[in-house]
């Protein structure tokens, strides 16, 4: 069976890397293949590594505060790539009013501090589409 | 014949098979006098005042004068952060910390594509000199000191500083303050930079030499632990890496035609304030040795200014949690007298609520009370490094020390502290322990209450501060009318002169810059000129 394939991205300004590269390596230990974008990634550049990748997850590390901007055009182009089934979640500084937001937009996972690295695997090995049905 | 103690562990049991501190450091049971037997009192500790200065750099520590509890605040408009600062000020806070917004901190104005969604959110705005005007205004600079959290454009954000000092009639020649400039610990671990790290050691060095001759009361750095830690670095690595950055500066400027003596003084420090007490304060009277030594002996400084390290202390942001909020308050009230206990010349609580959001006005309130309270109630700044002779604090603060000279000497080994970071030797430090910690968080080896231990269900939520759009709207506005009233010709005659003076390698870029921020061209038209000439920085991610 071939390994879920997960892209982390960190988009925005911010450069505090600590969450995302933690996750990366605790996702690629618990056997997925991680693809990490590095810092400053627009959602364009995301949509498309996450086409280029054949991405079945795409984990977005924001602090800023900037998810109410980012999250709405990168599903807006998810869904023009054709990539609606990609599972989106998001984990970082994100306050309680804007989570159903994020969920209605179709992130399906919101990851705030102090979640358990376990919580999110196990959340991502449930909700990813299966890897056969590709 | 062997004492109680050193046969107790075969009778007495213990909670653990061994105890470390949170950088996973070993702490034995207990520590006795053979522990501390080399080290000589005069030689290696040394009373308060007194060469290395682990003790502390002043005879008198705190019974002179207090720290400064400086407490860094800035966030959506200028108008809206300058109101704070009165707030701050009026409470009797007794110096101002400025944070700026991630555009700002990256040399983007409001208007470019990659600022969406980020104007005014971590910080206050700063496009032009009209924002900074507006920042501080019924605020008489020549009266406080100002910090200003700053790396990249530093020397842009610096030079509107100083012209509205200016404008204010305050003299630069008695200006204080500090701008934190350090573009080591971006490239480490807060990766805000935008130049490559030569072209951005010479803004610092720039500025460096401009202060010695026009502002020679201004910090010209803040070489900072800070970023280091809360990126995941050990006590020990967030000490060695600052310490050696703050070496790889004073290198840099002698290498650029600066005299040791004339700019080392005015170079600060900035450290985190952990949760593992002991530990912080070895860190802090470590660092104070260290420095000595490095500048006496590896520099041949003369000034006894020279030797001794001066620090602004912040107490750990990532030990903050989201659950139970209010448990925030006590671990930085113990940080915070760490750092007190280690001699820090400035102080910064953070707020209960940070983990959620930038904090209330009331949360920042109760914040600078903590500090309040440890000064004037606790007793503990009556009397000079309390702690000094004790046999834990002293052996302690002595592998401190080794641990960082054989760090230093790994790093010399490299060729210096830009070439460690251009091969990633200290990103791949940080985040080797990041995971370590990480990890043992899973495990239950580190306990942190609420989160892995003694959690709770059902926790009511608390008020947090929200910054909407109407920050961004408004600087957009003002950014717009601007560009419309300002004198285009200036604008534009200034940055090519700040371009030409970028590709000469020995012209001091603040004069340029000085007249670019007169003319009131933006940060981000600074930026980008200097951009045009020295192109920017992509790092190759390490995970």
């Amino acid at each position: 069976m071939r390994k879920l394939r997960v892209v982390i991205a960190k988009p925005g300004l911010d450069g505090h890397d600590r969450g995302a590269k933690v996750i990366a390596r605790a996702l690629r230990d618990a056997g997925m293949e991680v693809i990490y974008t590095g810092l400053r990634q627009t959602p364009e550049q995301i949509a498309s590594a996450a086409l280029q990748e054949d991405a079945d997850v795409i984990g977005l590390s924001i602090l800023s505060g900037a998810h109410n901007h980012i999250a709405p055009r990168l599903m807006e182009l998810l869904a023009q790539k054709g990539l609606d089934d990609v599972l989106v979640v998001i984990g970082g500084i994100i306050p309680d009013v804007d989570i159903p937001k994020l969920k209605e937009l179709g992130v399906k996972g919101v990851f705030l501090p102090g979640t358990p690295m376990q919580e999110i695997i196990d959340f991502i090995n449930a909700n990813a589409r299966a890897a056969s049905a590709r | 014949m062997k004492t109680v103690a050193e046969t107790a562990p075969n009778t007495f049991r213990e909670r653990a098979d061994s105890f470390t501190t949170i950088s996973g450091r070993r702490i034995e049971r207990v520590y006795l006098p053979n522990d501390v037997a080399d080290l000589d009192y005069s030689r290696d500790i040394a009373d308060p005042g007194d060469f290395p200065y682990t003790r502390g750099i002043h005879p008198t520590g705190y019974r002179g004068k207090l720290w400064t509890m400086r407490q860094f605040a800035g966030f959506g408009t200028p108008e809206e952060t300058n109101e704070r600062y009165k707030t701050l000020l009026a409470a009797g806070g007794t110096g101002l910390s400025v944070a700026f917004d991630l555009p700002t901190l990256m040399g983007r104005d409001p208007d470019h594509e990659l600022s969406l969604g980020e104007v005014g959110k971590c910080g206050v705005n700063v496009t032009s000199l009209a924002d900074m005007e507006t920042l501080f205004e019924g605020i008489a600079l020549g009266d406080i000191t100002t910090s200003m959290t700053i790396n990249s454009p530093a020397a842009m954000i610096f030079a509107m500083y100083l012209v509205v000092a200016e404008k204010q009639g305050a003299s630069w020649q008695t200006l204080s303050g500090t701008i934190q400039n350090d573009i080591l610990k971006e490239f480490i671990a807060q990766k805000e930079y935008i130049f490559p790290p030569r072209p951005s050691m010479r803004l610092i060095t720039d500025v460096f030499g401009f202060c010695a001759q026009q502002a020679p009361k201004w910090n010209t750095i803040s070489v900072s632990g800070y970023h280091i830690r809360e990126a995941g670095a050990t006590a020990l690595q967030e000490l060695a890496f600052t310490l050696r950055d703050g070496l790889e500066y004073v290198q840099w400027g002698i290498d650029a035609g600066l005299d040791v003596d004339d700019f080392v003084p005015r170079l600060s420090f900035f450290f985190n304030a952990h949760s593992d007490f002991f530990e912080e304060i070895a860190k802090y009277r470590a660092a104070r040795n260290l420095w000595a030594h490095a500048l006496r002996e590896r520099f041949g400084a003369k000034s006894e200014r020279s030797w001794k390290l001066r620090f602004h202390t912040q107490t750990a942001g990532v030990s903050l949690t989201a659950q139970q909020p209010y448990n925030n308050v006590v671990r930085t009230a113990l940080q915070a007298l760490s750092a007190v206990l280690g001699g820090t010349n400035s102080l910064h609580t953070n707020s209960l609520d940070e983990a959620l959001a930038l904090p209330t006005a009331e949360a920042a309130t109760l914040a600078l009370r903590t500090q309040q309270i440890i000064a004037h109630e606790s007793g503990v700044a009556n009397m000079v490094d309390p702690l000094g002779g004790s046999y834990f604090v002293e052996k302690l603060t002595k592998d401190m020390e080794d641990g960082a000279i054989a760090y230093f000497d790994q790093i010399d080994k490299m060729g210096g502290m830009v070439e460690a970071i251009e091969r990633g030797f200290p990103q791949k430090e940080i985040a080797e322990s990041s995971y370590r910690f990480q990890q043992a968080v899973e495990k239950k080896d580190k306990l942190i209450v609420g989160v892995n231990a003694y959690v709770q269900e059902n926790e009511p939520p608390i008020a947090i501060l929200y910054i909407d759009e109407s920050a961004s709207e408004k600087q957009l506005a003002k950014l717009e009318r601007l560009k419309r009233t300002r004198d285009a010709g200036a604008v534009a005659r200034t940055l090519d002169a700040l371009r030409r003076a970028a590709r000469t390698d020995r012209e001091n870029l603040m004069p340029p810059i000085l007249d670019a921020v007169r003319a009131y061209a933006t940060v981000g038209e600074m930026c980008d000129a200097l951009r045009e000439v020295w192109g920017e920085y992509e790092e190759v991610p390490i995970i």
